[in-house]
């Protein structure tokens, strides 16, 4: 194989002058597999005015930033992002670039990957540097891309064992994102952008964005719903139980899907992680996807009427029972001795 | 006038999973799920017929897959396209999405002349949404995903409202263009009943193939030309019809992902302290969570 360089880069995805979180996330997390490789750790960021963000990355582990800062790239639109991302990817060859799987990491990261010809995978729940036999062929420091795949039964380990380029995506809040205490100030490599007659194929006409009001990562107590409540009206229980105990509501995938809850509260694997001091998980079955998602919880208790439900596998309290009868009960029970 | 090209996909049931659908070298083994329309290019296709009612112009879909898909692009009929092409080829088994984008993108240059190319965001059993883009870019083409509705379509400028995190957005797209649909955009049309009894009688090479070599009075050139005539011809395209296909970049020795270890899962938790539903049951927890300052 080809040598190959020990740069570990990540997008950071920037709105409106601020850093996204979950590319912070991934400049910890890259600074840990950059630690593994002997490698730097790059930011690369682009926008309009976006120096400080540059500059901020150091306190997430960044070696060092390279910044396009140009009215074009201002906000996020996909042939001037790509065509300046395909471009530093295929000069510098990274030995590993991470987006964030939102909206914007999930459709610039495949135009780069496609470009590139790089191996991507998307909503990976670990990553890790390993040596790989594969095929009766050694390699040396390969990423393991881990993700839950189909229907959750599995749990796939993905590789890009020829290609000098390994890409992966992940979800906000898989990784934790910390500040260094003694971080180093990086250097900043400015990058020119240089305008093309495709820039404007695409223009934004409006934009509306709100902040989500939803904090279910800062969330200490969580109350999640399942498809298992079998109706929206059902649904309610988590809300009062949620209110009840001073929680935030969160809701399956499958509860999602269902309309019972918005998907902005899905705890899993394509929803958010959670780590809180105490989640409540009811009449969630627990498939490997929604488990990725919350089994780092400090305590957790299923509710459910299953008793081999895997929910179970993972909680520290395990109650069988119907949640109609049981959570107006604990409610009661909670306020009374509270008082 | 404008010319649509739907990306669709036929998907394993992910909802309903039985038996060993993973094979030794970690691939799916798809003859043992049930398989459906991806929904997301359900909806996909009802856009495209949306352009095609408001301002004229076809709808063609294409799917890369095994023989068997031609079910759905019958559906695809069903539901109003004017024609369908099955992408299939043994040399394009265990594709990636690099792999897969890179045939639909050798496929759609073959078909030509279109203004748009749609897709469902992602599909169920990968739920990756990596395929438009990928094609996209192999394309030379500008993309707008996460589309829910086309607004206007004005001197070759689509006005498209889609989702971002946290809101909505409405950009100005200059065709061609592709977009990828998402879920909840548009309610896909039910089958007209008149188009499922013309259809459900359209062919494939392949079934065409064996009604030839099972009656010796038909002869396949024919066939096919009687099959185009009637419009009931599902075009079918491999490696020999996409000329220019560079063969090292597709199926599993073209992908550059590659699946290393595929572990059932293991839970790994501790036994759950069992509390029985009862007041004594709840109200012992209760007083647990409250004493080590976890509630309260």
């Amino acid at each position: 194989m080809k040598s190959v360089t020990k740069e570990v880069w990540v997008f950071i995805e920037q709105h409106d002058g601020k850093a996204a979180d979950v590319s912070l996330e991934l400049l910890c997390k890259g600074r840990k597999l950059a630690d593994r490789l002997n490698g730097v750790l790059k930011a690369i960021v682009l926008g309009y005015n976006v120096k400080n963000i540059a500059e901020k990355t150091f306190k997430y582990g960044a070696d060092s930033a390279i910044l396009v800062d140009h009215p074009i790239v201002d906000k996020y639109r996909p042939l001037p992002y790509s065509r300046m991302l395909n471009k530093l990817v295929n000069e510098h060859k990274p030995r590993i670039v991470l987006f964030g799987a939102t909206v914007v990491g999930r459709g610039l990261a495949p135009r780069v990957a496609s470009n590139t010809v790089s191996g991507l995978t998307a909503d990976c729940t670990e990553l890790v540097i390993q040596d790989v036999t594969y095929l009766k062929k050694d390699y040396k420091d390969l990423l393991l891309q881990i993700r839950p795949a189909f229907g959750g039964n599995i749990i796939a380990t993905i590789i890009t064992p020829d290609n000098p380029v390994q890409m992966a995506t992940v979800r906000e809040g898989v990784m934790e994102m910390h500040e260094l205490e003694t971080p180093k100030p990086v250097t900043i490599e400015e990058v020119e952008y240089i305008e093309d007659s495709t820039d404007d194929l695409v223009k934004i006409v409006e934009q509306y964005r709100e902040e989500s009001k939803v904090n279910l990562k800062g969330a200490p107590i969580i109350v999640a719903g399942g498809y298992g409540l079998g109706t929206k009206e059902n649904f309610k229980l988590i809300h009062d139980l949620a209110e009840a105990v001073g929680g935030e509501v969160a809701g399956s995938r499958a509860a999602v899907d269902a309309g019972f809850v918005d998907h902005d509260r899905q705890v899993g694997q394509t929803g958010v992680t959670v780590r809180p001091k105490l989640i409540f998980s009811i009449g969630i079955s627990g498939a490997i996807q929604h488990r990725a998602g919350m089994q780092d919880a400090n305590k957790i208790i299923a509710i459910n009427t299953d008793p081999e439900a895997p929910i179970f596998e993972v909680a520290h309290y395990g109650i069988v029972g119907k949640a109609e009868e049981i959570i107006p009960n604990f409610i009661d029970l909670y306020k009374h001795k509270l008082k | 006038m404008f010319n649509s090209i739907v990306m669709v996909k036929q998907v394993p049931d992910t909802a309903n999973i039985t038996g060993k659908v993973m094979k030794d070298d970690g691939t799916v083994n798809r003859a043992m799920l049930p398989a459906i329309f991806n929904h997301e290019d359900k909806e996909a296709l009802e856009l495209a017929l949306q352009v095609k009612e408001q301002y004229g112009g076809t709808v063609s879909v294409i799917t890369m897959g095994p023989p068997r898909a031609s079910d759905m692009l019958k559906e695809c009929f069903y539901m109003g396209a004017d024609k369908t092409y099955l992408i299939s080829d043994r040399k394009f088994a265990g594709s990636d999405t690099l792999a897969t984008s890179y045939v639909l993108s050798e496929a759609i240059d073959h078909i030509g002349n279109f203004d748009f190319v749609f897709a469902g965001r992602q599909a169920i059993d990968g739920d990756t949404a990596q395929v438009g883009p990928q094609t996209a870019e192999k394309l030379n083409l500008s993309q707008v995903t996460y589309v829910e509705e086309i607004e206007k379509i004005e001197n070759s400028v689509a006005r498209i409202k889609r989702k971002i995190d946290g809101g909505q957005e409405i950009v100005d797209a200059a065709l061609p263009v592709l977009l990828t649909v998402v879920k909840g955009a548009q309610e896909p049309r039910p089958f007209s009943a008149k188009k499922i009894m013309v259809y459900k009688n359209a062919k494939t090479l392949l079934d065409l193939e064996k009604m030839a070599n099972e009656n010796s009075l038909l002869n396949l050139d024919e066939l096919v030309q009687e099959y185009k005539d009637k419009k009931l011809y599902i075009e079918t395209l491999s490696t020999t019809d996409l000329s220019d296909i560079d063969i090292t970049r597709i199926g599993l020795h073209g992908s550059p992902t590659k699946v290393h270890k595929v572990e059932s899962v293991v839970l790994t938790g501790g036994e759950a302290t069992k509390i029985e539903p009862t007041q004594e049951g709840l109200g012992s927890l209760i007083d647990e969570l409250l004493n080590n300052h976890i509630l309260g």
